[in-house]
């Protein structure tokens, strides 16, 4: 809610501004105190100031009450601070997105940021200027649930050419929520990009002492600077503890949990390599190995792509319209892939209209397999094709990026079910 | 008019018995803890976008924190691997009810902050604290005091160790609800300050919904007097210090003062910091801390304090500027400093004393300070001792000091400069509603006055009796007791006069469990031991036994050995075949019936040797 007509007017009649100093007289008692920005879930009526003790609170104003300007708000000083370069060693840069990593409360006046600036990104890690050339550039400042196909091209775009402009290594910091997404998107956009591009999150925001984006940010530049590996990569939290740090393949992580810092795993495949509070890398297969050379970025989708969850009572007419008007369509189907009998002259009709049906597993781990029951002999009678152990959502951004590489469905059918960036395989050991 | 002798304000934390604020866990304390997740804080930008410069150099040194979880009473927002919750009701409706006793100016929408603390005491590295209300006043002996705040906020968790680079906190208590209520600093007397907090701390158990026992409530002291300055005592638990805290802080105060006024006279000046290694001159010294000190590779370092010698300890110890130097000392981690004025003493030798006092060419009215141990520490030590004593000329420094058990207090820290406070954006902010208000002053609980005469009425205890009672928030307990007992009288008797002479012997009779008193009485009503028993009983159960032993224990001497062995002689010869064909091989089946028969009056051992004796004297 905002303020009410009344009290924004009374505001700016006297000329208060955020940050103003303010005295608030209102049933026989003067608060003074500095004029705080109106919260979302604050009422109409209430003026919010931070008093002299540091509280604040939240007063009603009536029509009886007096209100006065004591000092108007100084701006703000920010400064851009400049980092000195140093010849042999890495450039890494930063490119900032947004999200979590990037937010936090402005202190003068309370309002949460969006975004962090360069130099903030910059100021995160304690010491990172001392190893490292570290330029950082603040591309978006969104929370990752608003990022689309359009921002992955865009990223994809900015981080071949920071490669190609000589960067050893482009960190991406992104919001959490669909970082998967786009680590997938990147991956299959960059291909076999020669250097190591890392997304990093933070599940608390750094403007809180406690924020994981600090010890995220530390282990990822070294993991850049001493990781020899090439590819896209996740890193976060592997445990609760701010000492113990994995790196995901790319086309392989989800977030798993809502709020922990360990929210990130790899599915049906091991995180790439494990980092310690010291830097250990310890690496659980082998990588590619960072080279020198030229990132392209191919970056066209076809964005008539869409990604179905299966559920029990799915009625095939309410999504007839939406699959036979699209190009591409993954199903996260039920156990090995199924859906219903009822569902499978709609999937019939879909890929007889030339559209790619891709079956995965809403169960995450594991294989899907088809020819096991009736109903998979059937979707695949019907034309619909599975893709082992692949993530839905990696199948969803992998068919978008195939549909729009390949000239037929029929060679989308054969991309799809070839690894491009390791998203997927035909071998899992008991302990993923 | 005439200047007050004592300015003195309080803030009482008391713990609310709910679960905890923000999250559903209960709020208990628990005895172990698992897991050791650990965590760094790190410091964040100031308003002005600035890192504080000490504390990311803290940062950088490592310091880290382990976080141990307890079953049932920590979870994923304890550990803040998830956000807060919405705040707990019963606390919010508890610290409303509580303000409004006190009559204070609700704050019309709350807004939680985040107050910054990065020592590890919170997960988050803020306590989360929210203004409720403010200008509440209570009287006390006919005066008003005024209060100035009342605050809910999470209480810190609790520190287990601290090794290294490292402090591990046990989360149990991390998250439960505070009512934080500070006084105005309208408090004349050592007296009244004790006055005001039993009468806070009345209105607080008034609202039933607080926490007992010790550790449960806390109290600041704010004091200060004419030409002294504002020290901060923090975090006293026991109430009865609280007069011998402020007196004491009085004193101290006053002393500095004295001693201000003879280093003016003098025209002492600030001391210069010039250490000397004076190690050489100490290598044959007998004193142990020397002799430890050289031995461990340190050094021992004087410095010259010109100007300040009878005042580091003199008048026959009343003037004690020595003392307060070693507490600033000890925080930078060494045992002490010696100065000049407590020397010869603690094996450091006149002719030692008097080498150096040449050494370091010193007049009668000079002064020195020495110091023991690794070259860095001594140093720093020294370097806080001398400013302290360099403070001595302008007055009284503020300070945090910690309280004592003796009634004294020491030494901690700083005061610290105002909070760093940001709005807490997890929680969103609260209307406080009329309905809520109406509903709360609708079911306030009794006032302390009003249950004092409840009690006169229906119990017939005196009124000297019921508000004894009332005011050391003994109440549910006597109603408790007289209700299962029907012995009012007795219950008053006992939590008043008998209380009081227990606490005269430095015993705490609250200290017994409620259940335990409870269960005395049981024993009492079942004929176990005569009412004149009770105050030597709570004796016992004050320095720990059960009800039961302390009966057993007390029980043994109004028996008398006498009677025991004559009960177990007849129990032998009621059994003379038994324990002829067994001899002293009987003991043991024998041992059962006995203690059945003597149960709480004799103790095991004794029973053993007089049940051989009569057996003993039967088969010859």
């Amino acid at each position: 809610m905002s303020y009410s007509v009344s009290l924004s007017k009374l505001l700016e009649s006297i000329g208060a501004k955020e940050g103003s100093n303010l005295s608030v007289s209102s049933k026989d008692k003067t608060y003074i105190g500095r004029l705080m920005p109106h919260h979302d879930f604050s009422d109409g009526d209430i003026l919010v100031i931070k008093l002299s003790s540091g509280y604040n609170v939240g007063i009603r104003i009536y029509p009886d009450s007096e209100v006065k300007v004591l000092e108007h708000s100084a701006p703000a000083l920010k400064k851009e601070v400049a980092f000195e370069r140093k010849e042999g060693r890495p450039n890494i840069v930063f490119i900032g997105t947004g999200g979590t990593i990037a937010s936090g409360a402005d202190y003068r006046t309370g309002a949460v940021r969006p975004a962090l600036s360069a130099s903030e990104m910059i100021a995160l890690v304690p010491g990172i200027t001392d190893i490292a050339n570290i330029s950082a550039k603040a591309m978006l400042s969104l929370f990752s649930e608003n990022m689309n196909v359009e921002h992955w091209q865009e990223l994809a775009k900015a981080v071949a050419e920071e490669i190609n402009g000589g960067a050893d290594a482009v960190m991406v910091l992104h919001g959490t929520d669909t970082m998967g997404y786009t680590a997938a998107a990147l991956s299959f956009m960059l291909g076999d990009v020669p250097k190591p591009v890392v997304l990093v999150g933070a599940q608390r925001s750094p403007d809180r002492p406690s924020s994981d984006a600090p010890s995220n940010l530390t282990a990822a530049v070294r993991f850049c600077i001493n990781g020899g590996a090439a590819g896209v990569f996740v890193v976060m939290h592997d445990t609760l503890g701010d000492d113990s740090f994995a790196v995901h393949t790319g086309t392989r992580v989800r977030k798993m949990h809502t709020s922990r810092r360990d929210a990130f795993e790899s599915i049906n495949a091991s995180p790439i390599a494990f980092l310690d509070e010291e830097g250990t890398i310890r690496f659980t297969r082998e990588k590619r190995a960072a080279a020198s050379g030229k990132a392209a970025a191919r970056t066209d989708m076809e964005r008539s792509t869409v990604l179905l969850q299966y559920y029990p009572g799915m009625d095939p007419s309410l999504f007839e319209e939406i699959m036979m008007k699209s190009k591409g369509i993954v199903i996260a189907g039920s156990g090995l892939g199924h859906v219903s009998e009822s569902m499978i002259p709609l999937i019939k009709k879909a890929c007889g209209s030339g559209s790619v049906v891709v079956v995965t597993s809403q169960c995450l781990g594991g294989r899907t397999n088809l020819n096991v029951y009736n109903t998979g002999r059937d979707m695949l009678a019907a034309g619909a094709i599975s893709v082992l152990d692949m993530l839905p959502e990696t199948a969803y951004v992998k068919l978008m990026w195939v549909l729009a590489n390949s000239k037929d469905a029929e060679e989308a059918k054969r991309l799809m079910m070839t690894p491009l960036a390791g998203e997927m395989g035909d071998r899992r050991t008991v302990d993923v | 008019m005439s200047e007050r002798e004592l300015t003195c304000g309080i803030e009482i934390h008391q713990q609310l018995d709910t679960k905890k604020l923000f999250c559903d866990c209960e709020s208990d304390l628990r005895d172990d803890g698992y897991g050791a997740y650990y965590r760094r804080l790190r410091p964040t930008a100031s308003e002005m976008g600035e890192m504080d410069k000490a504390a990311l150099v803290q940062f950088q040194k490592d310091v880290g924190f382990r976080y141990q979880c307890c079953e049932g009473c920590t979870c994923l927002a304890d550990l803040d691997e998830e956000p807060p919750h919405s705040v707990n009701e019963d606390a919010m409706d508890t610290v409303l009810t509580f303000s409004m006793m006190l009559n204070g100016r609700m704050i019309d929408e709350i807004h939680f902050m985040r107050k910054m603390a990065i020592d590890g005491s919170n997960t988050t590295g803020y306590q989360r604290t929210a203004m409720i209300a403010t200008d509440g006043s209570i009287e006390v002996k006919g005066k008003k005091i005024g209060i100035s705040s009342v605050c809910l906020e999470e209480d810190s968790a609790r520190k287990v160790e601290a090794a290294g680079n490292e402090v591990l906190y046990r989360l149990d208590r991390l998250g439960i609800p505070l009512i934080e209520v500070a006084t105005a600093p309208d408090m004349e007397t050592p007296e009244e300050v004790m006055e005001v907090a039993l009468r806070l701390g009345a209105i607080l158990r008034a609202t039933k919904r607080v926490k007992r026992g010790i550790g449960t409530i806390r109290e600041d002291i704010n004091i200060s007097i004419p030409r002294g300055a504002r020290v901060e005592i923090k975090g006293a638990q026991e109430l009865r210090l609280l007069p011998d805290y402020v007196r004491n802080e009085m004193e101290r105060q006053k002393m500095l003062i004295r001693i201000k006024d003879i280093l003016n006279e003098r025209g002492t000046k600030p001391a210069d910091i010039i250490p000397e290694d004076v190690t050489e001159l100490f290598s044959k010294s007998s004193s142990k801390v020397i002799k430890g000190a050289i031995e461990d590779k340190g050094k021992v370092i004087a410095v010259r304090l010109p100007g300040f010698s009878g005042v580091l300890n003199g008048d026959g110890g009343k003037l004690r500027l020595g003392s307060e130097m070693a507490q600033y000392a000890r925080t930078r981690g060494v045992k002490g400093i010696f100065h000049s004025d407590e020397l010869p003493n603690y094996g450091i030798e006149k002719e030692y004393v008097d080498s150096l006092r040449e050494y370091l060419k010193l007049s009668s009215e000079d002064a020195f300070v020495i110091c023991a141990a690794k070259e860095k520490k001594a140093l720093d030590a020294l370097r806080v001792s001398v400013e302290r004593a360099n403070y001595a000329i302008e007055g009284v420094p503020q300070e945090t000091r910690d309280p004592l058990p003796d009634g004294t207090t020491r030494y901690s820290r700083p005061l610290p400069g105002a909070a760093r406070m940001y709005p807490e954006t997890d929680v969103p902010p609260m209307l406080l509603t009329e309905e809520r208000i109406r509903r709360i002053r609708e079911n306030l609980p009794e006032f302390p006055e009003e249950i004092e005469k409840r009690l006169v009425s229906s119990y017939g205890i005196n009124a000297q009796q019921a508000n004894q009672i009332v005011r050391r928030s003994r109440d549910e307990l006597f109603v408790k007791i007289s209700e299962g007992s029907g012995m009012p009288a007795v219950a008053a008797t006992i939590l008043t006069n008998t209380y009081t002479e227990l606490e005269h012997e430095e015993l705490d009779p609250d200290s017994i469990g409620d259940a335990q008193l409870l269960g005395l009485f049981e024993l009492l009503k079942a004929n176990r031991f005569s009412k004149e028993a009770l105050p030597s009983l709570l004796r016992e159960m004050a320095k720990g036994s059960d009800a039961e032993a302390a009966v057993g224990k007390l029980g043994l001497e109004a028996v008398g050995s006498d009677e025991a062995a004559e009960l177990i002689a007849a129990m032998v010869k009621e059994r003379e075949e038994f324990i002829r064909s067994k001899g002293l091989d009987a003991i043991g089946p024998l041992m059962g019936p006995v203690m059945a028969a003597l149960r709480g009056k004799i103790d095991g051992k004794q029973a053993n040797e007089l049940l051989a004796e009569a057996i003993k004297k039967l088969i010859g």
